[in-house]
């Protein structure tokens, strides 16, 4: 069985193997869950179908959050994607910015999303892996099967640091979300087990830090938008390692790090909504507006 | 940990301590409820849960916890409507219930036949949640687990009764955990145990069968 306290646990024994992280993980899972290796496919299948119709959800041009602070972002990027011909980041970029936003925005307005690793950070794996599979033409399989590499780095991150922004900040949600998701997408494109390790390295370390503070205390102001940045850095943290360039600080001990960091966070900055952006004039006014004063 | 846990669970947004916890929370209630008609809830949410209701729909989901919903269910989004439409009436008050996790609900509910109960609990994040009180008696349980409530009378032997029917008449059955509390020495006691295994509903009736034992509830995984 697996321990997932360590990254280097899951290259090694890919590698030694012959196998990608994915393989090594559903294997693994069936064996401690006690079920076939086909019922937990079809579970990720059906999880990732959930994330695809999140995205259709979220990019109603009618969408908008309970509180009433944000909505339609999905549909207003995906539109610009369109017009501007991709804009400055080119039409790939553009849409899967797009998706992450209209998953989020799904979110904030009560509908229904795979929680990956956490709910306020459920856009960043769907914009990275739909857009995959809708846009560059990768076969579901192999989108699905990266998902399990995704909940495996997921799995050593949360015993080695922590998941949740009351703990860890955003760097724990946001920032995990996206070192998931890069460690996928670098497995779809078929990359090694050691490049999965130093793009999620690499997502972490470009992370470290992020604190939690949203405005009023919901999930919405800013952990919407940082969805987006966190996707952007999953993309280049993949990129860079499927281009070869490796991780100085190895991914266990950025994950390490990241638990120091978020431990020495102050609690203002730990979803308390009492510091940060939810703090200023702009925040406070907004959480007035909701709540009333 | 699984790899479910990661990769979901598939959840109603925006948030899995204030909705998704929220709505395992109300499924306690449902599970006391057990089907007999109910005619109105009073809910008291303390904490953080009192400042961010409204915007997180924590009223919404916990409201559909008691309907019978689950947390992936889209009714969630209408079930204040859906409450109006069966009649059941509800309200909301926030208060600082003293020295209570920060996201704290009480739910009061009275049934059509007269018959009331109470439920405390909090959901401590990631969707997890803990029973703190049934009926103003202190419990302890998450509901991750199949969950038996035996309200009695503090009377010596009435644990060992209660145990050793399990053992005996079902002996695969392994408590996984076990709480017990009391009123006053002599007065109304509740034991909660938590059990591995999926308890068929006849243990019920023959727990409630045992002397000196009011009622028993089995409360399955939420």
């Amino acid at each position: 069985m697996l321990k997932y306290e360590s990254m280097a646990e899951l290259v090694s024994e890919a590698t030694k193997r012959n196998i990608k992280i994915s393989e090594l993980v559903l294997e693994d899972q069936a064996k401690s869950l006690e079920k076939s290796e086909l019922e937990l496919y079809e579970q990720m299948e059906m999880n990732f179908n959930i994330m695809r119709d999140s995205v259709i959800d979220g990019s109603r041009p009618d969408q908008r959050s309970t509180s009433g602070l944000t909505g339609g972002e999905g549909h207003i990027m995906s539109e610009y994607a369109k017009r501007a011909d991709g804009g400055l980041s080119g039409t790939f970029i553009s849409k899967a910015i797009s998706r992450a936003l209209a998953v989020a925005g799904c979110n904030a307005s009560m509908g229904k999303i795979v929680a990956a690793p956490t709910a306020g950070s459920c856009g960043v794996l769907p914009g990275c892996l739909v857009s995959l599979y809708e846009d560059r033409g990768f076969p579901e399989k192999d989108i699905v099967m990266a998902m399990f590499t995704a909940g495996a780095v997921g799995m050593v991150i949360a015993n080695r640091s922590s998941l949740a922004g009351a703990q860890g900040g955003c760097q724990a949600e946001c920032g995990s979300a996206s070192a998931m998701a890069a460690a996928a997408l670098v497995e779809v494109m078929g990359g090694t087990p050691q490049q999965c390790s130093d793009a999620c390295a690499m997502a972490i370390s470009n992370q470290m830090g992020l604190v939690c503070d949203p405005v009023a205390g919901l999930v919405e102001i800013p952990c919407i938008k940082r969805n987006v940045s966190s996707l952007m850095i999953a993309f280049s943290s993949a990129d860079m390692a499927l281009a070869g360039i490796p991780a100085h600080i190895p991914a266990d001990e950025c994950m390490d790090a990241m638990r120091e960091v978020g431990e020495a966070l102050p609690n203002t900055l730990k979803e308390t909504a009492k510091g940060g952006l939810a703090s200023t004039p702009t925040g406070q006014k907004l959480k007035d507006q909701v709540f009333g004063t | 940990m699984n790899i479910f846990d990661i990769i979901g669970p598939v959840m109603i947004g925006p948030s899995s301590s204030h909705t998704a916890g929220a709505v395992r929370l109300g499924r306690v209630v449902n599970k006391l409820i057990d089907e007999r008609p109910l005619k109105e809830v009073v809910i008291t949410l303390s904490g953080s849960f009192a400042q961010t209701y409204k915007g997180h729909g924590t009223d919404k989901a916990l409201l559909a916890g008691i309907m019978g919903y689950k947390s992936y269910s889209p009714e969630i989004r209408d079930a204040l409507t859906i409450a109006d439409s069966l009649g059941i009436k509800y309200s909301f008050k926030t208060e600082n219930i003293k020295g209570a996790h920060p996201n704290t609900a009480l739910i009061r509910y009275y049934l059509k036949d007269g018959s009331e109960g109470s439920m405390q609990g909090a959901s401590i994040g990631g969707g997890n949640i803990l029973v703190n009180r049934i009926d103003g008696l202190n419990v302890e349980f998450s509901g991750d687990t199949n969950t038996i409530l035996v309200m009695h009378k503090d009377t010596p032997g009435v644990i060992a009764n209660v145990t050793n029917l399990m053992h005996w008449e079902y002996e695969s059955l392994n408590i996984s955990g076990f709480h017990l509390s009391r009123s006053e020495k002599g007065g109304d006691a509740i034991m909660t145990i938590e059990i591995d295994n999926n308890p068929p509903e006849e243990l019920i009736s023959d727990i409630r069968g045992i002397e000196h034992i009011t009622n028993a509830i089995l409360i399955r995984r939420v």
